[in-house]
């Protein structure tokens, strides 16, 4: 698999497409995020596989919109799985990035990795290499954790996730490695919302403004999840906001290219799709 | 343009958690905790998620200094020491070795911190050590 990929990449710097490539690489006996120049042999690269397919996912859009910005004009190749796609659609519509300067270069990921992620689409458009496993199985996990949690009446979900969010160490981990969160001033930071320097956490503020905050951009990655020393469930909590967003406007943050948030357009709500 | 990572170990406690430090036409732009570090499995505190901040930091003490009048001055190595000795010499014959306390750092390597302690009890006379970091 990851030949096809080397091969990939070795032709876009051939044809000039590409200033450099944001990838993994194997380095120190670790698993890094890596930029690949032009004449680099792509010597240690991995596509983030280490005990079990995708162990070792980083968030390599994030580093994206960083080079991005420092250097508009040129144009980056990336390594993306289907939930890296669907983080760049999405940065594509927030501005973030140009859709003219990024060439992802994509991977499948295995059935297995895909159902534990509860995917919507393991696969991305621009697929390399890897075989394409439909989501069918791993959507409809995800709406089974869903209605697990809807089973529990409003008293005790509502306990269930303040013991959840007392756990916090407010480390900001959630937002700092969420290729999504991008804003130069943050919610997060602002005092008449979350008090500084305290702990316990504003219960439920601090969770439920990031939530907010996602509903029309959380793309599922679950770096979040893998980020958060207290194991708090927060891909649980953005999934249910993604499900109202799909519910009630029909739109599923990163899933089309071209597509546009029912939460910055104004006039009439658009037309539920019926499901 | 050069983007790198580093990875290196956290100063901020003894945990050690890996980090790489995002390093950007040489400067320092920001931290991603080690995914497949055995210590800390991709996670960081608030501490060590901002790292990157205080290496750069305008507030950083980047000559030694001394107060001369109420005013704190920038004076050469040899100067503070001079100052620093002569200084601790005097407490020490004026009040007794435990009169005089130190504190290190987290943000030094073992082996400087060894040799503090070593300077103050064999040095000084004195147990009168601690540690930022103790949590």
């Amino acid at each position: 698999m990851i030949d096809m990929v080397k091969e990939k990449i070795e032709a876009l710097f051939k044809e000039k497409k590409i200033a450099g490539f944001l990838g993994l690489r194997e380095q120190n006996g670790q698993v890094a995020p890596h930029l690949f120049m032009e004449g680099q042999a792509l010597e240690g690269m991995c596509l983030g596989d280490r005990k079990i397919a995708g162990d070792a996912r980083y968030p390599l859009n994030k580093i994206l919109v960083t080079l991005a910005r420092q250097y508009p004009e040129e144009t980056f190749g990336i390594l993306a799985r289907g939930c890296d796609e669907r983080g760049l659609y999405g940065l594509f519509r927030l501005n973030q990035l140009d859709p003219d300067k990024v060439i992802a270069v994509g991977i499948a990921c295995p059935g297995d990795l895909a159902l534990a992620c509860e995917c919507k689409k393991p696969f991305p458009e621009a697929l390399v290499a890897g075989e394409k496993i439909q989501a069918g199985d791993s959507i409809k996990a995800g709406r089974e954790t869903l209605a697990a949690m809807d089973t529990l009446d409003l008293d005790k979900r509502f306990s269930f996730w303040k013991n959840q969010f007392s756990k916090c160490v407010k480390c900001y981990g959630c937002r700092d490695i969420c290729p999504m969160c991008f804003c130069r001033e943050c919610s997060l930071e602002c005092e008449d919302l979350v008090s500084k320097g305290d702990l316990p956490v504003d219960i439920p503020v601090f969770h439920l403004t990031r939530a907010m905050h996602m509903a029309d951009r959380c793309v599922d990655c679950g770096l979040c999840d893998e980020a958060c020393p207290a194991d708090i469930p927060l891909r649980l909590l953005y999934k249910k906001t993604a499900q109202i967003m799909d519910i009630e406007f029909g739109f599923t943050s990163g899933i089309n290219k071209d597509e546009r948030s029912p939460l910055s357009m104004m006039g009439p709500a658009p037309k539920k799709v019926a499901k | 343009m050069d983007y790198q990572n580093i990875l290196t170990t956290c100063t901020y406690c003894g945990c050690g958690c890996n980090f790489f430090l995002e390093v950007l036409d040489g400067k320092l732009v920001g931290t991603i905790p080690c995914k497949t570090s055995p210590v800390n499995e991709g996670k960081l505190c608030i501490k060590g998620w901002n790292v990157h901040q205080f290496v750069q930091s305008e507030n950083r003490l980047t000559h030694p200094m001394i107060r001369k009048n109420g005013v704190l001055e920038k004076v050469s190595w040899d100067e503070a020491f001079d100052y620093t000795a002569s200084r601790l010499s005097e407490i020490k014959a004026e009040k007794g070795s435990d009169a005089i306390g130190f504190l290190t750092s987290a943000k030094v390597t073992n082996e400087e911190n060894y040799l503090l302690q070593k300077f103050a009890r064999a040095g000084v006379g004195t147990n009168n050590i601690d540690h930022c970091a103790r949590l």
